[in-house]
């Protein structure tokens, strides 16, 4: 077998297991609590009815791997579960949020992409002027910014000073994509801030290494012209790096958006986990978890394969 | 004749870490006539290296040429827009680096990198260049030459790397080629046989060169002229047999001196070994390394290992101090077998074999003062402690000649040749009966290196321990060794007394091993050569480097 | 390398944090939850910062959160690292088995996201305090392990570990000796980005709601409990979210500092 074919197969398994095994510690953490889940759940004041209808509802009254495996192939086959809140099944209740959180990642992801590897190649090829060190203090400011600061400053000068957009970002079902877009303008922006600031400063990082690389010399005294020396010699050398900086980054994208769904009342799955949490709603917080969890795992899956397709050493072996 | 290259005073400055400016190069100037071999010789920081740069007008980064004049063909190069140079640089000047498998651009077959500089600069079309490229290939004895360019660098042997990097500044033929340590990173077997591609070659297309080396054997096999730079100032100049026949300075007597350091070979006592290696087979994890080695160590006497990289004389060095158990075969220690594993050994069984290590930068503890590093050894074997072990350690220093006030430095306060005499002191310390010396000199300037070899052969009579010597270098063998042996392939090829293994019928590989390394005499290489064709026609076996 | 002027000023903003966690609930004017005065009164002489959504006085619990907030994030840390180090330290220096089992173990924990797994966490434990630190500290030592593995990974291909391991040293001689003192300087950087990561994370859980719990002052909770005043032009959130802001900005760059100088020390070796 080709060994590219060899190692992207393993590297395929690898995440399988990684989902299976993330699956049951997410299962896993809903169980740690010492003594009894329902009681728990409705606190010392609940009555013995209530404690005891939970207690049916979770099946506390079967083996854990039971329930696990139940939970597992339930959700394998689209049976996500009952909200413990409102009765209402959770496929129902996630599946326009997770097309709302979708729609603002996605649009974050397609703003803040280009713009993050333009500025970290600007600040590559300009390294050590005025220009990168300005960009690099206003990135480590950015990154060192809780979220809701970068959001409710945002709000506040945007959406209260200046009127220019709305400072809730309310979507519905059958809204305009122009409206939607005008809708999430501010949670766009405050996302993109962070993960612009992240992606560009590792994109910098990876030029910067490629450029010390000495067949970049070769290519400089071989009397190439900047453009082809970046162009031909560089860049196929930094894609690899540079792919994994943007995947890494849209994994950081896809949690990002709790805390910013949250600031800006905005009608997504991180907004429906939070409340879950506060209402110990515990089959929504596992679903809502293990589908944020498997985005991510998913996202550094696609990274680990792309970095092993981008490398010529495995691509043409010897 | 017309000069191609003219150098007047340059100055090149780098950056140093306190953020100032300091002078490299001060002041070196040099020409050179078309079609001749300028050799550029010296020490590690001497700047030969960013003289060879300044020849192409670039300077590293952190580097700058600070002052001075650059003249190609009467063409200014210093302080020339980046337009200019870019038309002299894979035009006019071409450049060989050290490090081929680094210089070459892994993502690139070799072929679309060795035509680029002619394609780009428009000197031929591709069509042409690939044909030059392939005319190259064979002439530099590349095998297969037809598909040679089409694989990619990681594909192929060091020593074929550098070969093609040379054709890559051949294609677009150019006036004047900078070689800077081309055969630095090979084996010496390998190494002889880039030399002679490479000397042919210029010679033939009648190119000048620059050859950037330490090695002043080496040099005098590929220049007419040599320049000897030392802290960044010229020693001195002149051409090649004068160089080395009636040198002027001391520094350069040095250089070409023959080790002054030369020991007789001892008789064997033939009394009971001291340490032996019986039919050991080892191996990392699959890969098997070592195949049937016996080796023998009589006490006060030096065994010295010789093979190339992947010889398996290093991991010989580690079965024998337990770090990679064998699979086959023991180790004795005054007749009796060490426990194969480190973990089993004994503290005192532990206590009398001690290992020297090639790089003492990386063998000392950078947190550690020297008295720490000598003294644990003191307290760890001997419940040495306190005022007592301070007065050992300062003894143990005076008897590597180290002044006892270094007790009090750390090792980042010491130069190359102080660390690897406390890494001596910190053997001897133990009281050792073997001392495994692993390459100790090869990281060393040659003078130093020659002063550590003297310590060691004092230290031998003094003390009466024996030395097990692993090193690829002949000179060094020749030097200190009372018995030999060969490495080649895991396998021991053929050992006994120096004055046995040195002298002829040789083994084949003994033979191809021993003539390979350089001499300090021009025309050397025209006789190795010549040696080797006129022994092939008579049909004599002669092995050639296998160059993986 | 002499300190960039970022960097005195990055000590500075570290040097006033640390001085408002210790003393600040000393010199508090007011007391943590007292009520002084009516909802979002302006600043003025009585409320330098003014109150919030239930009448307290602002300044008082900034100066109230700051050792909450600091103190929580930095018990977090330092627990993280004794976990992490400790385990990143016998991966490297025992190697083998144990390294697979625990680099193993701490990949797939480290395939949740952080976040992720602490709301799974919170769901069912009560936030408290001690569970607030503990569940920091875990998800924070993978990032450790996987430093201080690295770090004493490089260090123990080092010659002069194998002299003592040859000599027969046991391993806390290596681990502490050869070992330890030749990774603290990466690892200083760290506890800096860890305590970042740390202190942001406890205010990003408050913020939520799922963090320190009212009435106790916490700034992550004190931006959620007047978030509602930004509607009406009110910069009131700002100022808790200001004061996360500055002490993250004021560590990253003295960290960034450091990172340089050990970077540059390595290579001056």
């Amino acid at each position: 077998m080709h060994p590219l074919v060899k190692l992207v197969a393993q590297r395929l398994a690898l995440g399988a297991g990684t989902l299976l095994v993330v699956s049951a510690l997410i299962f896993a953490g809903t169980e740690i609590l010492p003594g009894d889940v329902a009681q728990a759940i409705l606190g010392q004041s609940a009555t013995p009815e209530a404690v005891a209808a939970i207690r049916e509802d979770l099946g506390l009254d079967r083996p854990a791997w039971i329930r696990y495996l139940d939970w597992l192939s339930g959700f394998l086959r689209g049976d996500l579960g009952t909200s413990l809140a409102n009765r209402v099944p959770i496929g129902e209740m996630i599946a326009g949020r997770l097309e709302n959180t979708l729609f603002l990642a996605g649009v974050a992801a397609a703003f803040a992409v280009p713009v993050a590897i333009t500025l970290g190649i600007v600040a590559a090829r300009y390294r050590e002027t005025w220009l990168d060190k300005a960009i690099s203090i206003v990135t480590l400011s950015a990154i060192s910014m809780p979220e809701f600061f970068i959001g409710y400053i945002l709000i506040f000068v945007f959406a209260v000073k200046l009127f220019w957009v709305p400072s809730i970002a309310s979507v519905f079902p059958g809204m305009s994509f122009a409206d939607r877009l005008y809708a999430v303008t501010l949670p766009v922006a405050t996302l993109s801030l962070v993960v612009i600031a992240h992606m560009m400063r590792m994109t910098r990082a990876a030029i910067v290494n490629v450029m010390a690389s000495p067949y970049i010399e070769t290519a400089e005294l071989k009397g190439l012209t900047r453009a082809r020396i970046t162009l031909r010699h560089a860049l196929p050398n930094a894609l690899s790096p540079i792919i994994n900086v943007v995947v890494i980054n849209l994994a950081y994208l896809v949690v990002g958006v709790v805390v910013v769904e949250v600031v800006f009342v905005y009608p997504g799955m991180g907004q429906l986990m939070v409340d879950a949490v506060a209402k110990r709603d515990v089959p929504v917080v596992q679903a809502t978890g293990i589908i944020f969890a498997a985005t991510y795992v998913l996202l550094n899956l696609t990274a680990d394969v792309l970095a092993i397709l981008a490398n010529p050493r495995i691509r043409h072996a010897r | 004749m017309a000069m191609l290259l003219e150098i007047r005073d340059l100055h090149i400055e780098a950056l140093g870490e306190d953020g100032r400016w300091q002078e490299i190069v001060k002041g070196v100037s040099l020409e050179l006539e078309p079609a001749r071999v300028l050799g550029l010789i010296g020490e590690s920081g001497a700047g030969k290296s960013t003289i060879g740069l300044a020849a192409l007008g670039y300077a590293r980064h952190g580097c700058r040429l600070a002052r001075g004049s650059i003249r190609l063909e009467g063409e200014e190069l210093f302080g020339a827009t980046s337009e200019k140079l870019r038309e002299i640089r894979g035009v006019r000047v071409c450049y060989v680096a050290q490090s081929a498998a680094a210089a070459f651009n892994p993502a690139h077959r070799l072929d679309d990198q060795v035509i680029e500089a002619a394609v780009q600069h428009g000197i031929m079309s591709p069509g042409e260049a690939r044909a030059e490229a392939r005319r190259l290939y064979a002439k530099l004895k590349l095998p297969d030459p037809a598909t040679f360019g089409r694989r990619y660098p990681h594909q192929v042997s060091g020593g074929q790397l550098q070969r093609a990097m040379t054709v890559m500044a051949m294609v677009p033929r150019p006036d004047l080629i900078v070689f800077d340590e081309p055969t630095t990173a090979l084996d010496v077997t390998t190494q002889i046989e880039v030399l002679a591609a490479i000397r042919e070659a210029i010679t033939d297309e009648g190119m000048a060169a620059i050859y950037i080396t330490h090695d002043l054997a080496l040099v005098a096999q590929m220049a007419h002229r040599i320049m000897v730079l030392r802290h960044g100032l010229e020693v001195e100049v002149g051409p090649t047999e004068r160089i080395l026949e009636a040198p002027r300075e001391d520094y350069t007597r040095a250089l070409v001196g023959v080790r002054r350091v030369q020991k007789p070979e001892k008789p064997r006592s033939g009394g009971a070994p001291l340490l032996e290696v019986r039919h050991v087979d080892a191996a990392y994890g699959a890969v098997p390394v070592l195949f049937d080695v016996s080796v023998c160590l009589e006490a006060g006497r030096t065994v010295a290992v010789v093979g190339e990289s992947g010889s398996g004389k290093s991991t010989l060095a580690r079965v024998i101090t337990g770090l990679l158990p064998p699979r086959k075969g023991e180790v004795r220690l005054d007749g009796r077998p060490l426990p194969p594993s480190l973990k089993e050994r004994a503290k005192d069984q532990l206590r009398r074999i001690q290992l020297v290590y090639q790089m003492p930068d990386v063998a000392l503890n950078p947190r550690q003062k020297v008295e720490e590093i000598v003294g644990r050894v003191l307290t760890f074997y001997f419940g040495t402690n306190g005022a007592e072990r301070r007065r050992e350690v300062e003894r143990l220093l005076e008897e590597v000649e180290l002044p006892a006030g270094f007790a009090d430095r750390y090792p980042a306060e010491l130069s190359g040749g102080q660390k690897q005499r406390v890494c001596i002191a910190r053997a001897l310390a133990a009281r050792p009966e073997v001392i495994i010396c692993d390459e100790v000199t090869s990281a060393l300037d040659v003078q130093v290196a020659d002063a550590v070899l003297r310590l060691l052969l004092r230290l031998q009579e003094e003390t009466g321990v024996a030395y097990l010597f692993i090193t690829h270098d002949l000179a060094t063998v020749k030097a200190i060794a009372d018995d030999i042996v060969v490495m080649l392939e895991g396998r021991v090829v053929e050992q006994g007394p120096k004055s046995e293994i040195l002298s002829p019928p040789h083994h084949p590989y003994t033979d191809l091993l021993l003539s390979s390394v350089p001499e300090m005499e021009v025309g050397w290489l025209d006789r190795v050569l010549r040696e080797r064709a006129e022994r092939k026609a008579r049909g004599e076996a002669v092995m050639e480097a296998a160059d993986r | 390398m002499r300190p960039r002027p970022s960097v005195l000023v990055g000590f500075a903003i570290i040097a006033v944090y640390v001085a408002a966690a210790v003393i600040g609930p000393l010199v508090s004017p007011y007391g943590e939850a007292e009520v002084v005065g009516d909802v979002w009164e302006p600043f003025s002489a009585a409320h330098p910062l003014g109150t919030d959504n239930l009448g307290r006085d602002m300044l008082s619990r900034l100066l109230w959160g700051a050792s909450r907030t600091i103190g929580v994030a930095l018990a977090a840390t330092l627990l993280s690292f004794t976990i992490g180090m400790t385990l990143g330290y016998l991966a490297a220096v025992v190697g083998g088995w144990v390294d697979m089992v625990l680099s193993r173990a701490i990949d797939t924990l480290m395939a949740i996201p952080t976040l992720i797994f602490a709301l799974v966490v919170l769901a069912v434990l009560p936030p408290s305090v001690v569970i607030l630190i503990l569940v920091i500290a875990v998800l924070d030592s993978t990032r450790v392990f996987r430093l201080a593995r690295a770090v004493a990974m490089d260090v123990v291909v080092m010659d002069f570990v194998e002299v003592a391991r040859l000599r027969g040293e046991r391993l806390g001689w290596i681990v502490f000796r050869e070992v330890l003192p030749n990774t603290l300087p990466p690892l200083i950087a760290e506890f800096g980005l860890r305590f970042c990561f740390a202190f942001l994370f406890l205010s990003s859980l408050s913020f939520l709601g799922l963090g320190i719990q009212p009435p106790a002052a916490d700034w992550g909770g004190m931006v959620r409990d007047n978030a509602n005043a930004i509607s009406f032009g009110l910069p009131i959130p700002l100022i808790p979210a200001a004061a996360i802001a500055v002490l993250t900005i004021g560590v990253n760059l003295v960290v960034d500092w450091q990172l340089e100088r050990s970077s540059t020390a390595r290579r001056g070796a």
